[in-house]
């Protein structure tokens, strides 16, 4: 049963994440996306990474859909369809695209992977929060303090830049 | 999803499709993380931690390109990358 419920999302991540880049009409891109984050917090989901599933369904599905939905409404002309790229870019791309999907696939499928056995060690927020913030081996505390500054480095950039002069 | 998302960054000439297969491409690298994590050592926490900082930046960076694109809106009445060439030398 569990294995039907990971084929049905995977089949919607791919068939999802195609008609989101072909599409002519740009608000269905939007909704195509959307769709394809929800799967993607599926997916965690079975794996049992609960938090990650939480957090993608808030900041992706629910931050930046909705940024995206707007920006779509402020600058675009809804009804106009959208162009594409001349034929010889769209044929080099596709031929690209296979090209590499055919040779990681290879790479992944030939590479000899160990399965771990212990399957039952599911991190719960507390593991996340102390790995987080702890300075040891497992400790994260710098790259968080550098994300933070990150993000506030992205929020000021933002508000300067969208700015009315 | 990797590589519809470089297709779509590729071949579309709007910029904020351009930015939704940036998305596509992010997202894929979570999942490959995630799952690797999982099936090859589960003591093993970096996987999630790496992909809640990918998560992150990829908020900032989408925050920032919009502002950006609304910019460019302001100045050309339109999104198409063949018209943002005024920051060319």
């Amino acid at each position: 049963m569990g294995e039907i419920i990971f084929y049905l999302l995977g089949l919607t991540v791919l068939v999802f994440s195609v008609l989101t880049v072909t599409t002519r009409r740009i608000l269905r891109a939007a909704v195509y996306l959307l769709f394809v984050l929800m799967a993607t917090s599926a997916i965690y989901l079975m794996l049992n990474y609960t938090f990650l599933a939480a957090v993608q369904l808030t900041v992706y599905a629910g931050g930046i859909i909705v940024l995206l939905v707007f920006s779509i409404l402020l600058t675009s002309h809804i009804n106009d369809r959208l162009e594409v790229g001349s034929k010889i870019r769209r044929i080099s791309a596709a031929v690209l695209s296979v090209i590499g999907f055919t040779l990681s696939f290879w790479v992944i499928s030939s590479a000899n992977l160990k399965a771990h056995t212990n399957v039952e060690a599911a991190y719960d927020i507390r593991a996340i929060g102390f790995s987080l913030m702890s300075y040891g081996d497992n400790g994260y505390v710098l790259a968080f303090e550098l994300i933070s500054v990150l993000l506030l480095a992205a929020m000021i950039g933002a508000i300067v830049i969208a700015k009315k002069r | 999803m990797f590589f519809a998302g470089m297709y779509g960054f590729f071949t579309r000439t709007n910029l904020i499709t351009m930015l939704m297969s940036i998305e596509l491409v992010l997202n894929s690298v979570n999942i490959h993380f995630v799952a690797f994590n999982k099936y090859l050592n589960t003591d093993f926490i970096q996987g999630q931690i790496f992909s809640l900082f990918v998560i992150a930046v990829a908020a900032a960076e989408a925050a920032v390109a919009i502002a950006i694109i609304i910019n460019v809106y302001r100045k050309l009445r339109d999104i198409e990358v063949k018209d943002v060439s005024t920051m060319k030398y």
